[in-house]
């Protein structure tokens, strides 16, 4: 078997064994799997309105997913996109409501304010892993930490000790009335087209760049791209700020779309987490992450219907969702089996 | 306030929030030492304080006062379950350690809540009624001055994290086992050509570090929380990774790092009835834990202090 049908395979096998383990999970604990996933099935599909609600679900998560990625291929863990895309929120949402400009500048500005904010925050792991060898992860975690600690008096700040910011301007929100009548009221918004812009975006940069070409080299083999002349700090440094700028959209589409303001935070949005598996179920690849969104986005969006068509706790999905990240994780094992089933296939011939 | 009044106030309250981290810090210097990185001691956590509390809850009638030590055996127990998937997936399967812990968070969370819906019918349990107790050791808690620091209201619990830092630091250089984990975590070839099992050394460390990640989440929830929901464990376990790392992989120095995160945890939850501190803002004092792990990364602590093979899976015959 090619290793490319492998690549293939291993995501897929991984989603297959999840479910069915999910389904195990559920049948243990005395719910019915059956009635479990149809009501899964009917939270994505099941109406209009349920469907553009997935559309916005899936929006942050082709995002967070391209960020982990972007970082993935010049060898970096960008744990921090949570933070970053926290902090994008904010940013996003701040501009939104608190400057007053016309639609055909204040949406792409409040936009770019998510992004460079995100950048900002995944500056800072960038350049200490650039300039003093410290690792990212912990850093991104602590990055983390201290957005989701930090976010709470920034939301006092500006509204003067209100716990959410008022809604952003008509000029700034990527809602619309058009996709809101099409889809029975959900809050799916025009976000889809800059998530789809976004995908072409790191594909571009990755596949018809110079930059693109040296941050996957140091991906590869720092020290070879350092003999070869090129700058291997400065080129880790632009992956985690890229990556950042991506987190920071995420943000920015829950900021102008979904909930059109920031609320204060208790625990994270989870959404940044779930970019790694994203990230790791898409193969790294700007196309593989958009498949790997939908998916995730998909089922986070349908259990919200499990408790309440099936009683199955919600939860369910992010068990999946973790098991899966695990069966990936683990490809090695898949890949072995699958080379086991291939030769015992050719000696029966 | 006088000085030594906010000490008597501030030190015990320090150590109080300190006793979790300590124990889960102790289980990633374990794990960091044999080669496997375990970023999944926050999910761990998690499932230890679930199954403390759901323990705690349903036999409480039975055991009386004895609950929350059996809950502390029982969270150990599922803690070293949810550790072994992550032993299976990053030794056996050779999966990415970061990427299969992160998996162990999601999973660990998750799962709890789920069985919590599925006991209780909703995402919070309620709190439970023996929790640990404070008490004051008898003599010692007459000393003048070291006395009301450490021995007065005191929690048994954290004389058991003082006492896990010791023999950690016992078991890892002072006997062939600790040797052999810290050797299979520098250069787990030349430890397999000496004869030493590469992955059974590295299982029984990530066993550890779940058995002792699943009592830090136990005390956490027995002591300090009193119930369990979705974010009652929220950063402790993270902060129990950053106290290994600021401690230099060492058992001591993990200890010195978690006195110094339950100072700023209890500064956060407790500063503003000290004077001084109560003037600084308390975002200040939230972040400062986070802040001041990062400084110290990139400050004090050099590269060359990790293990070195710690994060790399375990080939045999590959060089």
């Amino acid at each position: 078997m090619s290793s490319r049908t492998q690549n293939f395979l291993v995501p897929i096998i991984s989603i297959i064994l999840g479910l069915i383990f999910g389904a195990i999970v559920m049948l243990i604990s005395g719910y019915n799997p059956v009635a479990g996933y149809t009501a899964l099935w009917n939270g994505i599909f099941g109406s209009s309105y349920n469907f553009g609600e997935t559309v916005r679900t899936i929006i942050p998560y082709v995002f967070s997913g391209l960020a982990v990625a972007f970082a993935f291929r010049t060898g970096l863990f960008n744990i921090g996109v949570e933070g970053q895309l926290i902090m994008g929120w904010f940013a996003a949402a701040y501009v939104g409501f608190a400057w007053d400009l016309p639609t055909i500048i204040h949406l792409p500005v409040a936009i770019l304010a998510a992004a460079l904010v995100g950048a900002a925050w995944a500056f800072i792991p960038g350049i200490l892993k650039a300039r003093l060898g410290v690792h990212e992860v912990i850093v991104t975690i602590m990055m983390n930490y201290i957005a989701l600690r930090s976010i709470n008096p920034l939301i006092a700040a500006v509204t003067g000790g209100a716990e959410r910011t008022p809604k952003v301007h008509e000029s700034a929100s990527l809602r619309s009335e058009f996709l809101q009548s099409l889809t029975d009221y959900s809050r799916m918004h025009w976000g889809f087209i800059i998530a789809i812009i976004g995908v072409f975006v790191m594909w571009f940069i990755l596949e018809k760049t110079t930059l693109g070409y040296e941050l996957k080299s140091v991906g590869f083999n720092r020290n070879a791209s350092e003999y070869a002349g090129m700058n291997v700090k400065k080129n880790i440094v632009l992956s985690m700020v890229i990556s950042g700028a991506f987190a920071g959209l995420a943000g920015a589409m829950e900021a102008l779309g979904t909930f059109g303001n920031i609320a204060s935070m208790s625990s994270f949005s989870g959404i940044g987490f779930d970019g790694i598996a994203v990230a790791l179920l898409g193969a790294n690849q700007p196309v593989g992450v958009f498949f790997a969104a939908v998916l995730f986005g998909s089922l986070k969006n349908g259990g919200i219907n499990m408790p309440n068509e099936a009683g199955v706790p919600n939860e369910i999905v992010s068990i999946v969702i973790a098991l899966i990240i695990l069966f990936a994780a683990s490809g090695y094992v898949i890949r072995l089996l699958l080379d086991r089933a291939g030769k015992s296939k050719k000696e029966v011939k | 306030m006088s000085f030594l009044d906010v000490l008597y106030f501030i030190i015990p309250s320090a150590i109080f929030y300190a006793a979790p981290i300590i124990m889960t810090a102790i289980g990633g210097v374990f794990t960091e030492r044999s080669g496997v990185v375990n970023i999944g001691l926050e999910g761990i956590m998690i499932v230890g304080a679930a199954s403390s509390i759901i323990f705690n809850l349903t036999f409480v009638d039975s055991f009386g006062t004895l609950t929350p030590w059996i809950a502390l055996i029982v969270a150990m127990v599922f803690g070293m379950i949810m550790s072994s998937i992550l032993a299976v997936a990053a030794v056996s399967f050779r999966a990415d350690q970061t990427v299969s812990g992160v998996a162990i968070n999601m999973l660990g969370l998750a799962a709890a809540v789920f069985i919590v819906k599925l006991i209780y019918d909703k995402g919070q349990t309620d709190s439970i009624q023996q929790r640990f107790s404070r008490f004051d050791v008898p003599y010692l808690s007459d000393i003048p001055f070291i006395g009301p620091l450490f021995f007065e209201d005191a929690y048994a619990t954290t004389f058991v994290a003082f006492a896990v830092v010791f023999i950690a630091w016992f078991v890892l250089y002072k006997t062939p086992f600790g040797l052999r984990i810290r050797a299979v975590g520098e250069h787990p070839m030349a430890a397999d050509t000496m004869g030493i099992n590469v992955a059974k050394t590295r299982y029984i460390a990530v066993l550890i570090s779940g058995a002792l990640g699943g009592i830090g989440g136990a005390i956490f929830a027995q002591a300090i929380a009193g119930n369990f929901s979705a974010s009652t464990i929220s950063g402790q376990g993270f902060m129990a990774l950053a106290a290994m790392i600021f401690g230099k992989w060492h058992p001591l120095g993990a200890f010195g790092a978690a006195l110094f995160f339950g100072l700023a945890q209890s500064l956060s939850v407790v500063g503003n009835a000290i004077p001084y501190v109560k003037d600084i803002p308390p975002v200040i004092l939230a972040i400062l834990p986070y802040a001041l792990t990062i400084i110290a990364l990139a400050g004090f602590i050099g590269k060359a202090n990790a293990p070195k093979a710690s994060g790399v899976p375990y080939i045999k015959g590959k060089r």
